[in-house]
Formats: structure tokens, C-alpha cells, sequence
């Protein structure tokens, strides 16, 4: 008699969670974009948040979550380009593939992965806020709500960042269709002054950054800018699923 | 414990794999034979749940493989493609650690198992060597390795022993044998004598299409030539002689030739039975029997025959 039992989905996606973070510490890559992401805000910190002439702190804070916002939505995509392009390049997806994962697990597995290797970064650069927090006047809660905003915003690019990943097998044309996706939607805003009626509001809502970081950045969070942000997360969540299990049916 | 019905695999508009019926018992070794493009590979990865078939049905201990719950079924097969799926990264410890975890392997007894595993196919000296470092040989035996740490019911196999040395081969055919002590094995390759050498039995296929299913022997005897042996035969030329007719009378054998060589007699003969009951007929014709193998020519015939358009 068999002594084989059902294993647990939870344990399958704590696995490759776990074994996707050991990858992004103890390969250069992941050093590689946190180092840059450190840079990138630092530099954009100084030199455009901080600015050369006095400023309010509150105005300072949010300049700082715009600009990181960007380095935050850049890492997204480069810590996820890699998630299924490289273990189909490598030819290890088969691994995942004929376990007991469904199709939806190995993908939540990865993006989330992805998250916590991304909040870890996010979190390296708590310093910043720190600073202004010391010598100036601003709340916690706007701390709070700029860095809910950047790890919404993130989420968002990583879920874009991993459905290029599964579309492609090259990791760099992987973060090209990301890159692609993200500035499109990044740039609807623009597209929506030039669409009138409730078509060019439809528009304007999809805009990845315009009016939902926004309120972030000020310090404000409302419940449909959280929504949004986990619909677009969840949307490209589906159809990454989807392109992975669309592989069983045509090779 | 396997079955397959009707099952039917198409690339747009071309059929890869066409009506294949299949019935496979447990701890059975099974070969898939074909000239390239044939459809093994896509009716390999059909059965390990890699590839949704276009139409047909699939049960593994009678679960449905294409079902709504395909995850429940693919855990108890495990699957070695073509390219073996490793980690480069990490030591082969580790990464037959995570793959029985990944199956669901009790993580209390993963330790133990990764230990059997490492015994059963040899990788004992290299557990704790990162796999980028094994050679080709020890990879192929890390991708078996990886296909039975979770105990699977079945073990699907592409290519096993495609780029192996002659050594290396006859390792591998014996850890594909010792296989089958716990497991149901099925196999592709375009190694003949591998095939014919490690397997129960054949399932030739041609065109996407089920032409023939048997062993050697059954096969040969099929397509009415009977399988070619060659014996080596120790004792007098008349009592070698005398032997011979008497399997020839007795229909154990169709035909015979023989040569004197090195103090002994080469023989070849065409088998009407199986070749053990011919090797305990020169037994008790008082021969001494130093050997008795299939023809090699013979088989690549009979896969020529059975492949050809």
C-alpha cells in the first residue's frame, strides 16, 4: 500500500519564497540593485528633495516619495524579470511545473519572493525620512502612508516585471516588456488630457502613478488608491498565471 | 497502474501524437522508441503532466492526470526531461532537499531520504559538491535523483543516457534497473541495445502513432523473422553439432551457423522461443555455454522495419 500522502500548497510556496530571498542575498544581483536603488534615491534626495533653499519638511517628504517612487517601480521590474525567464532559460521550470504547485501557486510563490526582497530594500532607505523626521516637523503617519504608497507601487511593478518574465525566456527582453507596459501606464495620464468624456476619466483612473501615488506621497491613504493598486497587482498576477499555464497547451 | 486512451496531442495543425492507448503494470520498465520527431518527447511530457494533450485521457493509480485537479495526480510521477532541471547553485544535497520538499516529502524524513537517494544513484562522493561542478554523468544522475526523492509511483524518463560515455551507460542502465524494484519506469531513447537491454518492453512509435508494443523477442517474432542470437558454445564439434539439431527438430531454433574460433564455437542461430530455453538445451546436450547475447544488427533491423514509413 502507498504510503504517499497530498503535500501542502503552503509549504511548496514557502519553499521557493525561501529559496528565491537566498537568492536575491547571496547573488551579486540583488547587492547590485539595492546598491543602485540606494544611489539613485540618495542622489535624488539631495539634490531635488532637499533642494538648495529652506523648505517646509511635510514638502521635502513627499518630493522624496515621488522620486523614490521611480527607483521603487525600476527595482520592481528588475528583481522580477528574472523570476520565470530565468528558469526557463536554465530549463529548470519543469521542476516547478510537475510538482504538486498549481500554476497560480508557483506564481505567487515568485512574486512574492519578489516583494519581500523589495520591502527589504525600501526599508534600507528608512534613513532618508529618518533624517528629515530629526530636523524638521512631519508625522509618522506620513512616513507611514509614503512608504504604503512605494510598497503599493512596487507590488504593481513586480507583477508587470512577472508577467513579462513569463511571456519571454530572455530576462532582458522580459524587463523591456515591462519597462514598456509600465511607461505606457505611467503615461496615460497624458493620454487623458487629450480624451475627452468619461472615456478620457476611464483613462486618467488607469494611470499607474498620477492620481493614486499622489496621496500617498502627501501622507494620505485611501481605501480605493490601496484598491487600485492591488487590482493592477492582481491583474497581471492572472494573466502571468494564465500565459504559464497557456505553456501546457502549446509546448 | 498507467493508462492511457486515445490520447492526442496537436501543434496547430499537426498531429504529434495520435489515438496512443497504453497500458503499463506497476514496477514495469517501458521503453518509447522512435526515430526523432516520432512524438516520445511530447508523449513523455504528456504523461508528466508538463503538456495538456489536445484530447484522450491520462490515469496514474487511477487519477485522472487531466482533471481539475492535475496537481493532485503530478506529484506521484517523477520526471527527468531531455535537460536535466537543476540548480547550478546549489549542492546536490541541497537541491535533492528542496525537490522532495517541493513534492511534499515529510521535511522530518527528507534528511533520510536524500541519503537512500544519494546511495541509489551513486552521488554519495559529490552530495556536498555544488552541482555546476559534476560532469555531465553525474548531472544526468542528479536528474534521476531529483525524479525519484519523493517516492513517485511513476518515473518518466527522456533520454537518460543521451551524452554518457560507454561507462557511463552501463552505470546508468543498472541504476534504471535497480529502479524498478520501487517504481513503474518509462523511457525514451535512441540507444537500441539500451532499450532493449533495460526495458520489460517496447512501444514503438512512428509518426505520433503506437506501431508495435512488446518485448524484443515478441517484436521479432511479430514480424516473422525471430530474433538472431549469437552463442558461445564449449565442447566437441559433434556434440555442438548434434545440440543444434535437436533444437532445430525440436522448433527452439529456425536456422543455425556455426565457425570454430579461440577453442570454441561461435554460433548464430534464429530463435523460435525464448533464449533461455535454447541455453538449457546445449546445457543438457553436455555443452558448455559461454555466452549468449541478441544480435545487435538484428535489433536495428527490427527498428528499421518497425520505424520505417
Amino acid at each position: 500500500m502507498s504510503t504517499r500522502v497530498k503535500p501542502s500548497a503552503f509549504s511548496g510556496v514557502k519553499l521557493i519564497v525561501k529559496r528565491e530571498l537566498g537568492q536575491y542575498l547571496s547573488t551579486w544581483a540583488g547587492y547590485v540593485i539595492a546598491a543602485a536603488m540606494l544611489l539613485l534615491s540618495g542622489l535624488l534626495f539631495n539634490v531635488f528633495a532637499l533642494g538648495s533653499s529652506p523648505r517646509y519638511s511635510a514638502d521635502v517628504l513627499s518630493d522624496y516619495f515621488f522620486y523614490t517612487s521611480g527607483t521603487t517601480i525600476t527595482a520592481g521590474i528588475l528583481l522580477s524579470m528574472r523570476l520565470i525567464a530565468e528558469e526557463r532559460a536554465a530549463g529548470t521550470l519543469p521542476l516547478l511545473t510537475t510538482s504538486s504547485l498549481t500554476d497560480g501557486q508557483i506564481i505567487i510563490a515568485k512574486y512574492f519572493s519578489a516583494l519581500a526582497s523589495l520591502a527589504l530594500f525600501l526599508l534600507l532607505t528608512i534613513y532618508m525620512p529618518a533624517l528629515v523626521l530629526y530636523s524638521g516637523k512631519i508625522s509618522l503617519g506620513h512616513v507611514f502612508a509614503g512608504y504604503l504608497g512605494l510598497l503599493l507601487i512596487g507590488s504593481s511593478s513586480i507583477a508587470i516585471g512577472l508577467f513579462g518574465s513569463t511571456v519571454v525566456k530572455s530576462q532582458l527582453v522580459a524587463a523591456i516588456v515591462a519597462g514598456v507596459i509600465t511607461v505606457v501606464m505611467l503615461s496615460l495620464w497624458m493620454t487623458a488630457r487629450v480624451v475627452e468624456g468619461p472615456l478620457g476619466d476611464v483613462v486618467g483612473y488607469l494611470a499607474l502613478h498620477d492620481k493614486h501615488f499622489r496621496p500617498f506621497m502627501d501622507g494620505n491613504v485611501s481605501t480605493s488608491n490601496v484598491v487600485f493598486y492591488l487590482s493592477v497587482t492582481a491583474f497581471f498576477l492572472v494573466l502571468s498565471r494564465n500565459v504559464l499555464e497557456g505553456r501546457r497547451w502549446r509546448a | 497502474m498507467i493508462r492511457t486512451e486515445s490520447l492526442t496531442k496537436f501543434y496547430g495543425t499537426r498531429c504529434a501524437v495520435r489515438d496512443l492507448s497504453v497500458s503499463i503494470a506497476d514496477h514495469e520498465i517501458v521503453g518509447f522508441l522512435g526515430l526523432n520527431g516520432a512524438g516520445k518527447t511530447t508523449a513523455l511530457r504528456m504523461l508528466a503532466g508538463l503538456l495538456a494533450p489536445s484530447s484522450g485521457k491520462i490515469e496514474v493509480e487511477g487519477r485522472d492526470l487531466g482533471g481539475e485537479h492535475a496537481e493532485d495526480v503530478r506529484w506521484r510521477i517523477g520526471f527527468l526531461p531531455d535537460r536535466p532541471p537543476l540548480y547550478d547553485d546549489m549542492t546536490v544535497r541541497g537541491y535533492l532537499a528542496f525537490a522532495a520538499q517541493l513534492r511534499g516529502f515529510d521535511e522530518a524524513k527528507v534528511p533520510r531520504r536524500v541519503d537512500e537517494v544519494l546511495e541509489l544513484t551513486s552521488l554519495g562522493q559529490y552530495a556536498d559538491e555544488v552541482i555546476s561542478h559534476l560532469s555531465h554523468g553525474y548531472r544526468q544522475r542528479a536528474g534521476i535523483a531529483q525524479a525519484v526523492i519523493h517516492d513517485p509511483a511513476l518515473v518518466i524518463l527522456d533520454e537518460p543516457t543521451s551524452g554518457l560515455d560507454p561507462v557511463q551507460i552501463l552505470e546508468m542502465r543498472k541504476l534504471i534497473r535497480d529502479l524498478k524494484a520501487q517504481h513503474t519506469v518509462l523511457l525514451s531513447s535512441h540507444n537500441l541495445p539500451e532499450i532493449s537491454q533495460t526495458c520489460d518492453r517496447l512501444l514503438v512509435i512512428r509518426d505520433g502513432q503506437l506501431v508495435a508494443t512488446g518485448s524484443e523477442a515478441d517484436l521479432s517474432h511479430k514480424l516473422g523473422s525471430g530474433a538472431k542470437v549469437e552463442l558461445e558454445l564449449v565442447g566437441g564439434g559433434e556434440a555442438v553439432e548434434a545440440a543444434l539439431a535437436k533444437a532445430k527438430a525440436a522448433n527452439l531454433i529456425s536456422a543455425y551457423g556455426k565457425e570454430q574460433k579461440d577453442g570454441a564455437w561461435q554460433v548464430q542461430a534464429t530463435l523460435q522461443t525464448g533464449p533461455e530455453v535454447l541455453a538449457k538445451a546445449c546445457i543438457e546436450g553436455g555443452l558448455g555455454l559461454r555466452r549468449l547475447q541478441p544480435l545487435a544488427t538484428e535489433l536495428e533491423s527490427l527498428f528499421l522495419e518497425l520505424t520505417k514509413a
